[in-house]
């Protein structure tokens, strides 16, 4: 199956083992995989800043760099809730509604694509330890994947799993909220830490590398003591 | 209390509420309760999505329809004795309220919970013309026992105050000496309450509903203080949203159970009084003499505009008991009687941008609200729609933000650029880099650094190491 890599510029500058960890379990599901070169961001800053106009033209790059594409992978749920809403910043422009609604078909968060398309769960991932699973938002609510991570964490050997409290509250992060609103965002973060530790696991998972970043940004700030993993890392485990 | 209720800038009022440990503790644990319990009323009612469309579907062809609706729920108000105003702005609701009040000569008024009344600063008013207002709804009659502290939940008004804090209030006010028990605290301002009932001239009600078909107002209480306020009072003044009419007792019957399970998560309040006309000859009680006074305020430069489904609204705050933003600012940092992201989407609206335009932008947009509306309002859509308003129609946003989204336009869009700039910020953060970790930025990093560790960019990025290990495909 040929998968072209939508890999974030998150992944790109700061997370690259992530992305290493995602093409790995790919290739090891007999997956065909390529970069398009063109790619940078989805305009998701701007956009959710309220700056569509500015962000229409890293759109219309990224439809363009994958309009060959078969399937589009993509490791971060919001960035690919990016593209699914391409056809609603598009639709009174008949030109680009057409093509920006094949890239939203097309395009698959990572942990959807392995359970929805390549209908595998158990990856032979090991990982020993306690964990615990941050369901990031526009993951779960917008583009709805929410036991897709779970079923996959679920197969991982040696891995147990236990419950976030309050799981379903925003870490915070929200792109430029998180430093445009700094007093509240700190709230929320820290709730989402003290969580995390609450629940005594080793690692905090999570499938976007923004909550990530907000948390374990803060967790090591104020010296709380909780590894952050992106699934990704977790599903090429082996240890 | 009018719609906006404090002069402090958004950021100092956050400030000042999220500093509150009483009020985050009691926020905390009422989200919590409410959260917990709404999701169980839904499971147990079954289907709640197909529920969830059915309320969206009637609030659509309300608004759709809503001349046809409210020109059939005036007619059946007339026939059945009762007089309707409508209201163009908030002043000429609450002027119209005052005279009806002048004419009767009435002194001592009570209300039962209404925020559309908080909304036309009707309190206020009545005051000034020398009327004396008692709230009854038991949330509202702390606050206003508290010397008139605005309501912070659009259901539980006094939700920022734990009960140590209500006794406090009740002794200093009250003459209260008993213990913050709720049982205890009620029994008193029950006490207090009845006989304020028995003296009023003049009974002031909200609505949760109107429907058309029959000319009725609907009244949705746990407490039963509605009642009271409707059926011992000669006059009876009803004072609604434009917005809150249904077709018929059919789709009401829909809706009341949208709203109490998701407001309070309950199958149904104590209390659902559907109240038609003035008092027959041969009733025991009820008003002799009926007003329904219908407001506009601003509602009707809503229809037919983007925000058309911000009107849908019942009012059950369930998008305010999961909001994580909501959850550690609490109501009053929003500045407006309606708070959380209902109160962001509509206090813009209603009350204009120089007041509320950071309402919109105190959201992470993380759907939780849209997720939670039992009549399927895009909330986190709407929040956005307001922010591309803002900065794009309205440029209300700082030059610098302008300047550095122009920018990103440029520099998103193109690979040779994103390539270059990459490259140079790995250069330039080389030496704040320690530990792969940035901890004090530069510039606008500084903002996420005075928080948090920032991770340094990684020597070989992603697409580097790509185009190394399986060639440029």
């Amino acid at each position: 199956m040929k998968v072209s890599l939508f890999i974030t510029c998150l992944v790109d500058m700061f997370y690259a083992d992530a992305g290493k960890d995602m093409v790995e379990v790919l290739e090891r599901q007999g997956c065909e995989l390529s970069f398009p070169k063109g790619q940078v961001c989805c305009g998701q800053p701007a956009y959710n800043s309220g700056y569509v106009e500015n962000s229409k033209s890293a759109m219309k790059n990224m439809i363009k760099t994958f309009e060959n594409a078969e399937y589009v992978v993509t490791p971060s749920g919001s960035c690919a809730t990016m593209f699914k809403l391409y056809p609603d910043v598009f639709k009174d422009d008949l030109n680009w509604l057409p093509r920006a609604q094949e890239l939203a078909d097309k395009t698959y968060e990572f942990t959807q694509f392995l359970v929805n398309v390549l209908q595998v769960e158990n990856v032979g991932a090991k990982l020993t330890g306690k964990a615990t699973y941050h369901p990031s938002c526009h993951m779960t609510r917008l583009l709805g994947a929410s036991e897709e991570p779970k079923k996959l964490l679920n197969q991982v050997e040696g891995l147990e799993m236990i419950p976030l409290p309050n799981a379903h509250n925003c870490c915070g992060f929200g792109g430029t909220f998180s430093v445009k609103m700094g007093d509240i965002s700190e709230q929320m973060v820290d709730e989402k830490v003290n969580s995390a530790i609450v629940t005594e696991a080793d690692y905090l998972i999570g499938a976007d590398c923004g909550c990530l970043m907000n948390i374990g940004g803060r967790a090591e700030r104020v010296g709380k003591p909780i590894r952050v993993m992106h699934i990704a890392q977790v599903l090429n485990s082996n240890e | 209390m009018a719609m906006k209720f404090s002069k402090k800038n958004f950021t100092d009022r956050t400030k000042e509420n999220i500093s509150d440990d009483f009020m985050r503790q009691a926020v905390a644990s009422a989200q919590e309760r409410l959260h917990g319990r709404r999701l169980d009323a839904a499971e147990e009612l079954g289907s709640w999505e197909e529920w969830r469309s059915h309320g969206e579907e009637i609030r659509q062809h309300v608004l759709e329809n809503l001349d046809f609706y409210l020109h059939q729920l005036s007619e059946n108000v007339a026939e059945r004795g009762g007089h309707v105003f409508f209201a163009k702005t908030a002043e000429e609701a609450s002027d119209y309220v005052r005279d009806v009040i002048k004419k009767k000569d009435g002194k001592k008024v009570v209300k039962s919970k209404s925020m559309v009344t908080e909304e036309i600063n009707l309190n206020a008013v009545l005051e000034e013309a020398g009327c004396e207002v008692i709230e009854t709804d038991l949330g509202e009659y702390i606050l206003q026992v508290d010397d008139h502290d605005p309501p912070s939940h659009i259901v539980a008004p006094a939700l920022h105050k734990n009960r140590e804090q209500i006794r406090e209030v009740f002794e200093k006010k009250l003459d209260y000496h008993k213990t913050s028990k709720p049982e205890e605290l009620a029994l008193h301002a029950r006490e207090k309450l009845r006989q304020e009932f028995l003296d009023a001239d003049i009974g002031i009600t909200g609505c949760n509903f109107a429907i058309a078909e029959t000319g009725s107002i609907s009244l949705v209480t746990n407490e039963g203080n509605a009642r009271l306020v409707s059926a011992l009072p000669k006059t009876q003044i009803t004072v609604m949203g434009m917005e809150r009419v249904v077709p018929s007792f059919e789709e009401f019957e829909v809706l009341v159970s949208l709203l109490t399970r998701s407001a309070v998560g309950q199958k149904l309040t104590s209390y659902v009084t559907a109240l038609t006309g003035t008092r027959d000859e041969g009733d025991v009680d009820g008003p002799e003499e009926f007003h329904l006074v219908i407001v506009d305020n601003g509602r009707s430069e809503i229809l037919g505009t983007e925000f058309q489904s911000v009107l849908q609204c019942i009012r059950c705050a369930a998008c305010v008991n999961v909001c994580p933003v909501y959850r550690h600012i609490g109501g009053h940092s929003y500045g407006s009687i309606y708070s959380g992201p209902i109160g962001a989407v509509l206090s813009p609206l209603l009350g204009g941008y120089d007041d509320f335009k950071e309402l919109p932008f105190a959201s992470t947009l993380c759907g939780a609200c849209t997720d939670a509306c039992p009549v399927k309002i895009p909330l986190h859509e709407l929040l956005h729609t307001h922010r591309r308003i803002i900065v794009e129609e309205e440029g209300r946003s700082p030059i610098s933000e302008r300047l550095a989204m122009k920018a990103f336009g440029i520099g998103a869009a193109s690979n040779p650029l994103y390539s270059m700039g990459s490259k140079v910020a790995s250069t330039a953060m080389k030496p704040l880099t320690k530990n792969d970790r940035i901890s004090k930025g530069p510039g606008p990093l500084k903002d996420w650094t005075d928080l948090r560790e920032f991770p340094a960019v990684g020597n070989t990025r992603f697409r580097d190491w790509f185009y190394d290990q399986k060639g440029g495909k």
